[in-house]
């Protein structure tokens, strides 16, 4: 419950100063925004690792193959990083580079898709007669 | 690590801009930009440590 607090704190109290140093230094605050922005992820992460572990121990015991289960954390980890990303440079007004990176993730991510859906379609043809 | 960090910066970008309000009233531009470059140059590295432990933190969770 602390965490909430203490996550919602910084973020509040990092775009009020963003805001006052933006009249003076607007580089500076946009470089403030994306410090803030990587402390609360940072923050977050410990909780993810706890979810993770979790479902990581319900795949095991439903015995499903972890090649699938890796393969959906990666996808999430690409996400993470890419959304991080993604919004600085949308921020900013930068929406060029901002969409050209959501392609990036997009990519990646269908590149990480293809085995399961090889997998899938191997399958199927087998049920075919 | 998280709050100060945060504070740290803030005054930075502060104190950069005072001082560049009183170089600009010795007459002493090009030191006024100069200042500008390096208070960007030292929160960049800030921001490179913290993204490198982002992702070092990121690779070992999600088990890259």
């Amino acid at each position: 419950m602390v965490e909430i607090i203490q996550i919602v704190g910084i973020g509040i109290i990092g775009t009020i100063l963003a805001v006052v140093i933006k009249q003076y230094k607007p580089e500076l605050s946009l470089l403030l925004s994306i410090v803030v922005g990587l402390i609360i992820l940072l923050l977050l992460l410990s909780r993810i690792a706890v979810i993770i572990d979790v479902m990581e121990n319900l795949a095991t015991k439903a015995n499903i193959d972890l090649i699938y289960f890796k393969t959906i954390l990666k996808v999430i980890a690409i996400s993470y990083i890419t959304e991080f990303a993604y919004k600085i440079c949308e921020d900013t007004g930068q929406h060029n580079i901002a969409m050209k990176i959501q392609l990036a993730g997009r990519i990646f991510i269908m590149i990480l898709g293809i085995p399961i859906m090889l997998a899938i379609l191997e399958s199927v043809m087998q049920l075919l007669p | 690590m998280d709050i100060d960090l945060v504070f740290k910066i803030a005054g930075l970008g502060i104190l950069i801009s005072v001082f560049n309000m009183v170089l600009k009233q010795a007459e002493k531009e090009e030191q006024a930009q100069m200042l500008t470059l390096v208070g960007v140059i030292i929160v960049l590295m800030v921001i490179i440590q913290l993204i490198n432990q982002l992702f070092t933190n990121v690779r070992s969770i999600f088990g890259f």
